[in-house]
């Protein structure tokens, strides 16, 4: 700041004197200070040093303090030069102090450093099992088409499982169903049939409805065990034909396996369903050759001693059931090839599904 | 049904490539297996004639012949077949003739003797596997004719495997009759000869069990010569059928066996006691039959009985004394109709499944015994000769079948199939079918062939029009009409959700057998009411399971021996016991051994224990929300560690139990253990509350931690209560967060530190409210569970 010598009168000059000396000492104040603030390497350093200039007991504080008993004039000069040596330590405390922690930062930071590579912690998850997950996409791709999902005993007794299916006793057709007896009239359900039996008896017609459970036959070699999975779809209604059918089942196989896949519908015979279907689909083994026939379901028109068993009309109602193995297409979907490995729940099989 | 294509064409004028005609028999519901040739492919194979047959001069067991193929000079061929000798036809593979796919034959020498050729085996033909010597040909085979030509070798042998409604396929003459209609071609008509009789020998016949048995066929045949041999066209025309042949008048029953569908049997006339009934077996009467089995023939077994009693077991098997023999030269044919329900089942309860048992079972044509017996006959005047006797036929017409009369409306077809047939087309199906259709008014009236039993309603008659169009020529289109779903409710836990709970928590899910061993039910104590099946497969599939533990706890044995030590399993899935009367309940049950968690580089590790389990179980129950309280008490439970085993409840209804498996359990499934597991019943888990929303404070709340010193016997859950019952209101939360005894701490007593969250909905809690309210507590605590807050 430039000091003006002039013409004053002596007082005046006297207090200025004394004013020039002030300001002097108070920048050489500020330059020290400034100094060290500059050069402090800690937070506390940095902190002491603002405690020494502007604390309560500050050396700017008492130069502050010391204005009250100046002159108008000295005051002036000293009180500008004094505030401006304020304002410029505190700016440097600020700014030194928002550098060293900066640095500290840094330095923390540095320091923590760790090898993200390494192994998370918390539980490997588990997983369900290929047929229940298999189970569950069928179904899901059901309910989306509408289906109520519906489930039943699985002991049975002979009607539920075959006369109300329109099995003649003593019929062949009955052997084909190497059945599970108790020996008092109850057996364990060879197929999930019998709950389209139960669900058409409880809420008639019309009806949307498929039926996942399990189910039993007395036969068990390598492609066969005593227990598997079946998914039973049954739609009774006014206008459905074997034309809805196919293209529900189309629909489903294109869905389950996510591509379309050629199909082929060969009449069949199922005591329960008349026309009667059996279905291939193409199937590409991946061993070079041309896609082979492999069947995946059964299916065919509700036969009308069934809807007549569970009280529907059968000339008002056509309705068409299927049946699907959930174990067979889970091999397709997921080239198991042995289908007792299902049923041995080795982790190493399992964990691959999970 | 396996059979040859020559001898299909016999009857039906069909001239398509063998592959597509197989994809035509599976296209219309005959399913076909497999599709073999009837021979290995040869060439150059020719009908020769040995004509000098010497000993070779170097060796004892070659023969040299001289062979007659028909051309200008015979061949010399070195042979070592037995029956090789003057005057026999045989198989010539000629110079240059390759055998299968590159045996080349060419010209040899043999110990020094030139060959040039080779006569053949049946086996070194592909034709069967003898290989006792040389294939001996009918002495008039015609020289020089290629063998393929002469055998009709360029064949194929079609297995379809049949569904059980559709008997009529289980002979030449019915495949013909369908793969005429799914085929459009023409049958080949095969005029029913009669044979005039020349002796006058008859036998009575009577239909004691009518129903059962509604006609019976037979004829006498005497002076037959029992020695014959079956001539080559019969023996490769079974062969192709698979069956084997014994002697020709066997072979003759087969053959019609397989051409016409009519099971025949020949009685040995001259063991036959008097006339012949058909009758129910009595009590006490037993039979030995052909093969040599002997059954006792009661009154559910329709028998065929000479006076001394059963001689047959109808329509299963005849007896072993009344059967033919090679010295029978006197005999009596049965071509009988039995009734498909008299026979069904029976076979099989006698652990037998013939030829004859599989027909009837199905049904054969009830019209066909004359037709079989006439041509029976025919076939045995020519190979075996004899004389025969006047057509001996009992029948009991009202018993009979009728055959059906079924009405097809076009409007139904058409719905039932969602495509229009034209009615022309339709009605050439059902001709074809053999069905003489009438069309009238939009309706079909159709009567079924005899041996279409299967044809009963309009149903029938969709699928055989359906079938025969072609179910591959069905659109394909999506069902309308209106969707109804019935209503899933949200306060009805998914089972889904518990398994991803439990996937969530580590758990591999498992699938068990819903069967298993008395025996391992046992070790857990949990056999007293168990499901027993009648049938098992074997001992250890022999009961229903009556919880999954067992199950799930065998799994983990076996993944522990494959080298797996932490394994986790899960199950969801039927229980079954049997008290009064049967309970079928759904469960989930989980397993878990080894570490606490995966083996980790920044985790001390320690095995699962009981609190790990506990907190698996307790985020599946989580998922019923805010529904009910959940308890926790000792339990003594046989197969659970006695001082390490809960019942769980919800609201004080048990549904199932949480502990450690007892050590005794493990050491007899060889684990190592510890194994903590659960099981509990879904249906009472997976019950919740909708959740219907509270207000949520808007005051600070207020937490104070408490250090109690409890007598050791008192458990956390009394302490809870009693907690939860003095602090009001106000308690929003407790923490327990420090459990301990030992040093510093009174003997007998526990210290537990608490932690206590307050919150006033409408203020702000102030010291002076919870300063009262602890010390109440604390009071309250002393007094009843001699707690003391500690120093």
């Amino acid at each position: 700041m430039p000091v003006f010598v002039g013409e004053m009168d002596e007082g005046r000059a006297r207090a200025l004197w004394f004013g020039i000396v002030s300001v002097e000492s108070v920048n050489q104040i500020l330059e020290q200070a400034l100094t060290e603030i500059n050069a402090s390497n800690e937070l506390s350093v940095l902190d002491d040093l603002r405690v020494r200039y502007l604390g309560k007991k500050g050396e700017i504080t008492a130069l502050l303090k010391s204005l009250g008993a100046m002159e108008h004039e000295q005051r002036k000069a000293f009180g500008q030069a004094v505030n401006r040596a304020k304002g410029e330590l505190a700016e440097a405390v600020s700014v030194r102090k928002q550098t060293l922690e900066e640095a500290a930062l840094n330095n923390r930071l540095a320091n923590e450093i760790i090898d993200v590579s390494l192994p998370g912690r918390g539980q490997q998850r588990g997983g369900l099992h290929p047929v229940t997950h298999s189970q569950q996409r069928i179904s899901d791709i059901f309910s989306r088409l509408g289906y109520d999902i519906a489930t039943g005993p699985e002991v049975e007794d002979d009607y539920y499982n075959f006369e109300s299916l329109n099995f003649p006793p003593h019929h062949p057709a009955r052997a084909m169903h190497d059945t599970f007896y108790f020996g008092d009239g109850r057996l364990l359900r060879t197929h999930t049939s019998p709950v389209q039996i139960r669900e058409m008896m409880k809420k008639g017609a019309p009806i949307r409805v498929i039926a996942p459970g399990r189910v039993f036959r007395s036969d068990s070699d390598q492609t066969h065990t005593p227990m598997f999975h079946q998914v039973e779809g049954l739609l009774v209604g006014e206008t459905v034909s074997m034309a809805d059918l196919k293209g529900v089942l189309q629909t489903f196989v294109n869905s389950f396996f996510e591509t379309s896949l050629e199909m082929r519908f060969r009449p069949s015979y199922f005591p329960f369903t008349e026309p009667s279907a059996e279905v291939d689909i193409a199937w590409d083994k991946g061993d070079g050759k041309e896609p082979g026939w492999l069947e995946i379901l059964g299916c065919g028109m509700v036969h009308p001693n069934v809807l007549t068993a569970c009280g529907v009309d059968s000339e008002k109602y056509v309705g068409y059931a299927f049946g699907m193995g959930v174990e067979r297409l889970a091999m397709l979907r997921y080239g198991v090839t042995d289908l007792r490995q299902f049923f041995e729940n080795d982790v190493r099989f399992l964990r691959q599904f999970h | 049904m396996l059979f040859s294509v020559n001898w299909l064409k016999k009857w039906v004028d069909i001239d398509l490539p063998v592959k597509e005609l197989a994809e035509r028999l599976t296209a219309s519901g005959l399913e076909v297996d497999t599709v073999e040739p009837v021979a290995a492919s040869f060439s150059d194979v020719v009908v020769a004639a040995i004509t000098r047959c010497e000993a070779h001069p170097d060796a004892d067991k070659l023969k040299v012949c001289c062979i007659d193929f028909g051309g200008s000079e015979p061949v010399q061929v070195v042979c070592g077949a037995p029956n090789a000798r003057a005057g026999i036809k045989i198989p010539l593979a000629r110079v240059g003739a390759v055998l299968g796919a590159d045996f080349k034959i060419q010209k040899a020498k043999l110990r020094g003797m030139e060959s040039f050729g080779m006569a053949c085996s049946a086996r070194e033909l592909g034709l069967s596997d003898d290989h006792s010597g040389l294939m001996e040909l009918p002495v008039d085979a015609p020289l020089g004719m290629n063998l393929r030509d002469f055998l009709e070798l360029d064949d194929h042998a079609i297995e379809v495997e049949l569904t059980p409604n559709r008997a009529d396929c289980l002979s030449i003459r019915g495949l013909a009759q369908d793969v005429s209609a799914s085929c459009n071609a023409a049958l080949t008509v095969m005029e029913l000869e009669s044979v005039a009789a020349s002796i006058t020998d008859s036998i009575e016949v009577t239909l004691e069990a009518a129903e059962d048995c509604p006609r019976y066929v037979g004829r006498v045949l005497r002076g037959i010569d029992p020695t014959a041999t079956t001539p080559l066209w019969m023996v490769e025309a079974l062969r192709r059928s698979g069956i084997r042949s014994i002697s020709a008048t066997v072979d003759a029953t087969n053959y019609v066996l397989m051409e016409l569908g009519q099971p025949m049997h020949a009685f040995d006339l001259d063991r036959l006691q008097g006339n012949i009934s058909v009758r129910r077996g009595r009590d006490g009467e037993t039979l030995e039959l052909l093969d040599g089995k002997q059954v006792a023939v009661g009154d559910k077994l329709l028998a065929i009985c000479d006076q001394a009693g059963p001689v047959a077991l109808a329509g299963i098997m005849g007896g072993l004394d009344s059967g033919v023999t090679d010295a029978s030269n006197n005999i009596l044919l049965e071509s009988a109709y039995f009734n498909p329900a008299s026979i069904s089942g029976k076979a099989r309860d006698l652990g037998l499944h013939t030829d004859a048992s599989h027909r009837f079972e199905r049904g054969v044509d009830p019209q066909g015994q004359v037709r079989a017996i006439e041509r029976i006959t025919g076939l045995l005047l020519d190979i075996v000769g004899g004389e025969a006797g006047p057509l001996i036929h009992a029948v009991s017409e009202q018993h009979l079948p009728v055959q059906n009369q079924v009405s097809l409306r076009h409007t139904r077809l058409t719905r039932v199939l969602g495509i229009e047939l034209g009615e022309a087309e339709v009605t050439l199906i059902l001709k074809n079918l053999r069905m003489s259709p009438e069309f009238k008014d939009g309706v079909w009236t159709i009567t079924a062939p005899s041996d279409r039993f299967d044809i009963a309603i309009e149903e029938d008659l969709i699928e055989e029009v359906a079938r025969i169009f072609g179910y591959n020529n069905i659109p394909a289109t999506l069902p309308a009409g209106e969707l109804n779903p019935g209503i899933v409710s949200e306060a009805q836990l998914s089972l889904q959700s518990i398994q991803q709970a439990l996937c969530a928590a580590g758990y591999s899910e498992a699938i068990n057998y819903s069967f298993t061993s008395r025996s391992l039910l046992s070790l857990f104590s949990m056999d007293e009411y168990v499901l027993p099946l009648a049938n098992a497969l074997n001992s250890d599939l022999e009961v229903m399971r009556t919880a999954l533990l067992p199950g799930l706890m065998e799994t983990l044995s076996r993944n522990l021996r494959r080298q797996q030590d932490r394994v986790r399993f899960f199950e969801t899935g039927t229980v079954f016991e049997q008290k009064d009367s049967l309970t079928e309940s759904s469960h989930v049950a989980a397993v878990a051994c080894g570490s606490f968690m995966p083996e980790q580089w920044g985790i001390a590790g320690r095995a699962t224990d009981f609190y790990d389990l506990k907190g698996d179980l307790e985020s599946v129950l989580s998922l019923r929300g805010q529904t009910g309280e959940v308890e926790f008490r000792n339990v003594k439970q046989p197969w659970l560690h006695p001082g390490q085993a809960a019942l769980v409840s919800i609201d004080g209804i048990d549904i199932g139990w949480a502990g450690s498996v007892h050590p005794s359990i493990l050491k007899h499934l060889e684990i190592k253990g510890p194994v903590l597991a659960f099981e509990l019943d879904v249906s009472i888990l997976s019950k919740r509350e909708i959740a219907y929303t509270k207000n949520i404070s808007r005051f600070p709340s207020i937490r104070r931690d408490l250090a109690l010193l409890v007598p050791e016997k008192i458990n956390f859950a009394e302490i809870r209560r009693n907690v939860i019952d003095l602090s009001g209101d106000l308690l929003t939360n407790l923490v327990l967060f420090d459990l301990y005894s030992g040093q510093n701490v009174e003997k007998g007593y526990k210290s537990l530190a608490i932690g206590l969250i307050l919150q006033n909905v409408s203020c702000t809690l102030t010291d002076e409210v919870v300063d009262s309210l602890v010390q109440n507590l604390v009071q309250g605590l002393e007094k009843r569970l001699d707690a003391q807050l500690r120093g």
